[in-house]
């Protein structure tokens, strides 16, 4: 995408195709192994002090992203470059002093704990690694830090609340001074009340520690208190990218669009929301062309599944990957499917293509 | 409601009076539920909504008579057309349960056997109750699934479990309770395990349901945002009781609960980013040993001298108000309401 292959100074991570394919057994009976294109061609950068929010529907690609971005995984194809660096290939060994620099907080604050350690053993375990010394002071900081006490250094996890073992590991995460922190469904496994509490704090400590985050949530109310730009995947794919503002107030892409009106609230009139039709297909075999096409309510048949839509530069700096993106918004759903015929100029070849909804 | 009203009220499904389920354990004594009433009528949605561990399914379990009552001390009463389900036997139980009241859960792979067609098991639920032969039943089983929206139902009612997406599994749960035309479908959390998408298209479905049976449901959610949309009727749940009960517009444009404020407050908008969001302090209690009073006062900004010791009653505090259960007078609430709904406002 746009400052890719450049190698920006204003960029701390930047991904060009990035693809990611599982081997799967796939069913009882068959034989031989099927591909689950987890992460497919994912191109986008993270800038230095911003939060760049991941959204999009389970299995959508979030993690496996988050996870390639900090080589958690190796890639299948594509590049990371972190801090101007290739890290796409570096052994294990090579990355461990850039490993001290992007740190990861966990969706469940339960099962990223170890339960028979103490708190001060937890967050100190990054200091033994990499040899530091003063740890304990270190650690009572930190504690202090996210707004716990420094006499929970010697307490076990099960002792915390859901929103205090949360705090434990973004202290974990900050032990280190990282530049960048991948957040992946920090909030999700909390309940509303203490959500705002971590919200508030990832927030403070991104100003005090000039933090770079990456955050990957399904919620999009979450999302629009945290996130200066937002990717949405879908189905492995980047479908748009875009300034918060965009996305939420002139979303391009109608899978945006559908995610936007999905969300449950007050005052909504249910017949106005745009309805998707069935499922997320199987990322084993994902459709032809444009991936959305089975369940788009724009979709045109001859078009959207026959030709792959690119990302392109709808407005500056938002780029969604449809041939027929919104023209405005908000959209009933029954105005929606009345995709203007105006774009015809993107697709001459196509012209009298049938226009079957 | 008086008493003699109520017998008149043929909408009325479900009457439930001081609901209190206690769990005795090796640790104490947990007090999961206390003092619960609430009613359901024909047509309504009664949207249950409180933190993780405020008695939300286990008040619904009770009903459906599904705790062990061995190890479970209950009282109260739960009538359900003019009976206290509460006194019946196990085996009078299970007659209502699937039948007349039936439930969906939050996790139906946990429902569904998996080594069993869909269509089978709920054909099964249909044989169970009436006794109609294997061949209808099938049939019946396939247009239920058809009419919960599961496309092609005749071939997918031959799909195991695992072949269902998780929205088309919640399908199936429905097309299951709905068996025998039950009066009461309890949905618990029926969407938290789903995409936005799906969960938008099985919120509609229940919906739909409701109308077209003209059933009662009660939906346990955390999620504010899905009670807004849906509900008639809120009940505000925390440590095991009820904070405010009301109509679900009135809770949601004149809450009068410190806790429900906080709630509504702590809930991010996906309208617009706030400057920060304003959390509830600290954490729920411990329902071995819940705090005296207001069970709320330990984290409550504007606790004063009652709160800590004495229980405030679930009362409507003026004719026009709806329920809540808190002590400051109703000056105050109008006076703190106003305030903050200048302070969402701006
Ligand atoms: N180790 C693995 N082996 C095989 N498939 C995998 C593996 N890890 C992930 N996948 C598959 O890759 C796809 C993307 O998964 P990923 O976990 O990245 O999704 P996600 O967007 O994070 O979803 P969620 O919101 O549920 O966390 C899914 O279909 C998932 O099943
Ligand atoms: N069988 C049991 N024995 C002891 N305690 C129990 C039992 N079942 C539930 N509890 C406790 O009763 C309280 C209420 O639980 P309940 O499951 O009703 O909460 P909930 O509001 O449904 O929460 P969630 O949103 O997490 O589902 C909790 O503190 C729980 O730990
Ligand atoms: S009773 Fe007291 S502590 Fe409880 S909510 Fe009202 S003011 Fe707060
Ligand atoms: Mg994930
Ligand atoms: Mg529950």
């Amino acid at each position: 995408m746009s400052a890719n292959g450049s190698g920006s100074a204003e960029n701390l991570v930047e991904i060009e195709h990035l693809t990611k394919h599982f081997a799967v057994k796939q069913g009882v009976f068959a034989r031989g192994h099927a591909q689950v294109h987890a992460v497919e061609d994912v191109s986008f950068e993270v800038r230095r002090g911003e939060t760049l929010g991941i959204v999009g529907e389970s299995g959508c690609g979030k993690s496996t992203t988050a996870r390639l971005m900090l080589r958690l995984l190796d890639l299948t194809a594509g590049t990371v470059r972190f801090d101007g660096r290739d890290i796409s290939k570096l052994s294990q060994r090579k990355l461990r002093p850039i490993r001290r620099e992007m740190q990861m907080i966990f969706q469940d604050p339960y099962a990223s704990l170890n339960p028979r350690k103490t708190i001060g053993q937890i967050i100190g375990t990054p200091f033994a690694i990499h040899g530091v010394k003063g740890a304990k002071t270190r650690v009572q900081e930190l504690l202090e830090t996210v707004g716990l006490s420094p006499e929970h250094y010697n307490r076990y996890p099960h002792e915390f609340s859901g929103g205090q073992r949360q705090r434990i590991g973004v202290a974990r995460a900050l032990a280190l001074s990282p530049k960048l922190i991948v957040c992946d469904e920090p909030v999700s496994a909390l309940d509303v009340s203490i959500q705002a509490q971590v919200l508030n704090l990832l927030r403070t400590l991104q100003d005090d520690f000039n933090l770079t985050y990456v955050f990957i949530t399904h919620d999009l109310s979450v999302l629009r208190q945290i996130a200066d730009r937002i990717a949405v995947m879908y189905l492995g794919r980047l479908v748009e990218i875009g300034e918060s503002e965009q996305i939420y107030e002139a979303p391009k892409h109608p899978y945006t669009a559908a995610l936007l009106s999905a969300v449950p609230r007050a005052g909504i009139d249910p017949r106005e929301r745009i309805m998707l039709i069935g499922d997320v297909p199987s990322p084993i075999s994902p459709p032809p062309a444009c991936v959305f096409h089975p369940r788009c309510p724009r979709f045109h048949k001859g078009h959207c599944d026959v030709v792959e839509p690119l990302l392109r530069e709808l407005a500056p700096h938002q780029w969604a990957a449809c041939h027929y993106p919104l023209e405005r918004w908000p959209m009933s759903d029954a105005e929606i499917r009345q995709a203007e015929g105006a774009r015809r100029e993107d697709r001459p070849h196509l012209e009298g293509a049938a226009h079957e909804v | 409601m008086s008493a003699g009203e109520r017998a008149h009220d043929d909408r009325l499904l479900l009457d439930v009076r001081g609901l209190t389920v206690r769990f005795p354990t090796p640790d104490g004594v947990v007090q999961a539920v206390s003092d619960v009433s609430f009613q359901l009528h024909r047509g309504e949605t009664l949207g249950v909504v409180g933190e993780s561990g405020s008695g939300k399914s286990v008040s619904n379990l009770a009903i459906m008579g599904l705790l062990n009552r061995t190890r479970t001390v209950i009282s109260g009463e739960v009538d359900f057309k003019g009976r206290n389900l509460l006194t019946w036997s196990s085996d009078e139980l299970r007659k209502v349960r699937g039948k007349e009241i039936a439930m969906v859960f939050q996790d139906p792979f946990a429902c569904l056997h998996p080594m069993y067609r869909v269509g089978a098991q709920i054909a099964e639920a249909v044989t169970a109750h009436s006794d109609i032969g294997n061949s209808r039943a099938w049939a019946r089983a396939i247009e239920l699934l058809d009419h919960v929206g599961i496309p092609n139902a005749k071939s997918r009612a031959r799909d195991y479990p695992h072949q269902f997406s998780g929205g088309m599994r919640q399908r199936a749960m429905i097309a299951m309770a709905l068996v025998h035309n039950p009066d009461i479908l309890i949905c618990d959390e029926p969407t938290t395990a789903l995409d936005v998408t799906v969960q938008a298209q099985i919120l509609e479905l229940i919906e739909g349901v409701k109308r077209e049976f003209d059933i009662g449901v009660i939906l346990v959610t955390h999620d504010l945002g899905v009670v807004a949309e849906t509900a008639n009727s809120v009940m505000v749940m925390y440590a095991g009781r009820i904070m405010e009960y009301g109509p679900a517009f009135d809770i949601f444009s004149r809450p009068q609960h410190p806790y429900t404020w906080g709630l509504l407050d702590s809930m991010p908008s996906i309208d617009r980013r706030l400057e920060a969001l304003v959390p509830i302090e600290g954490s729920p209690p411990s329902l071995l040993t819940p705090p005296s009073g207001c069970p709320f006062h330990p984290r409550c900004p504007y606790r004063f001298e009652p709160c800590a010791t004495k229980l405030p009653p679930l009362e409507a505090p003026t004719a026009e108000a709806h329920l809540d259960a808190c002590w400051l007078p109703w000056d105050k609430k109008v006076e703190l309401g106003t305030q903050r709904a200048k302070k969402v406002a701006a």
